[in-house]
């Protein structure tokens, strides 16, 4: 079991530093359900097989599959990879890399300060997860159905595609350019649309 | 039979959310930000998860569920956000959202 969780962490410390890495966006999500996957394995030996399920089936299945379409629609390709191939110099990443790494030293050794006690594995399987978030945590359902609903309305009404709105002092910049003022189109629709049922009349 | 004890868990979370704020800080592409922050969500479930292990209880994995939810709404809206974006200004580079600096 041990060994199960070592080489699964391992799996996943290795494939989320090759996702930090890619210049290719795909090949980076690629990795990222490699680790998320490996995520599911921690979460097995851990004695978690319901969240485990969840893991692949709602991170790995669905919302990595969202970006993959995402991806695709926007249709990065090999410009991308040379963009970012440009942005990912050594000067730029090495100075929040390091402190970042400090950080996460300091870190380990304050985990490392406490008695090590061995984990106890017993299995909480999917029927003791459903009691207690159906009884005590009732509440927390509720709230992440609210998000949800937020959060597809939210999605729904951002993702409309529109023609690109300017603001008011750009619109009157662009305009003083040589376009024709759209103020003045406007007015001569109103005053189209004012004369129409006078005449129908 | 196990050998491995609450701290090595605890110590992988960290890894990867450490990981995960490093790609947030150094990309620059709106995408590979929201995998990051993905990353970090997912560190976060991970040490909930050994957290609730730790004492048999279902508890972690309840937080995880709640994680798993804002997660995926998280992502719905951003990715809405970032296609707006790309319609707009034709990039994904993150220097050159800066009209409300002006």
């Amino acid at each position: 079991m041990s060994a199960l969780f070592y080489i699964s962490s391992l799996i996943a410390i290795l494939a989320t530093i090759m996702v930090i890495t890619r210049y290719n966006p795909i090949h980076a999500l690629l990795y990222l359900v490699v680790s998320l996957m490996a995520a599911a394995m921690i979460f097995v030996t851990l004695g978690a097989p319901f969240v485990a399920a969840l893991e692949v089936i709602i991170y790995a299945g669905a919302i990595m599959v969202l970006f993959i379409f995402f991806v695709m629609m926007l249709n990065l390709g090999n410009t991308t990879t040379l963009q970012e191939k440009l942005w990912l110099q050594p000067k730029i990443w090495i100075g929040p890399s390091i402190l970042s790494l400090i950080l996460l030293g300091e870190l380990i050794v304050l985990l490392l300060q406490e008695k090590p006690t061995p984990l106890p594995v017993t299995v909480v399987d999917a029927r003791k997860v459903a009691l207690s978030l159906y009884g005590e945590y009732i509440i927390i359902v509720e709230l992440a159905g609210f998000l949800l609903m937020a959060g597809i309305v939210g999605a729904a009404h951002i993702g409309k595609h529109r023609k690109k709105h300017l603001h008011r002092f750009l619109q009157e910049e662009e305009n003083s350019h040589g376009h024709p003022p759209a103020s003045q189109a406007d007015n001569a629709k109103q005053i189209v649309d004012h004369k129409e049922p006078k005449s129908i009349v | 039979m196990t050998s491995f004890n609450t701290n090595t868990v605890l110590i992988v979370a960290a890894i990867l959310f450490v990981l995960g704020l490093i790609g947030v800080l150094t990309r620059r592409n709106i995408i590979f930000l929201l995998l990051s922050a993905e990353i970090m969500l997912n560190a976060a479930g991970i040490a909930f998860v050994a957290a609730g292990a730790k004492w048999q209880q279902p508890d972690g994995q309840v937080m995880f569920l709640m994680i798993l939810a804002m997660a995926a709404a998280e992502v719905s809206v951003g990715l809405a956000l970032v296609l707006q974006i790309f319609h707009q200004h034709k990039t994904l580079d993150v220097d050159n959202l800066n009209e409300l600096s002006d």
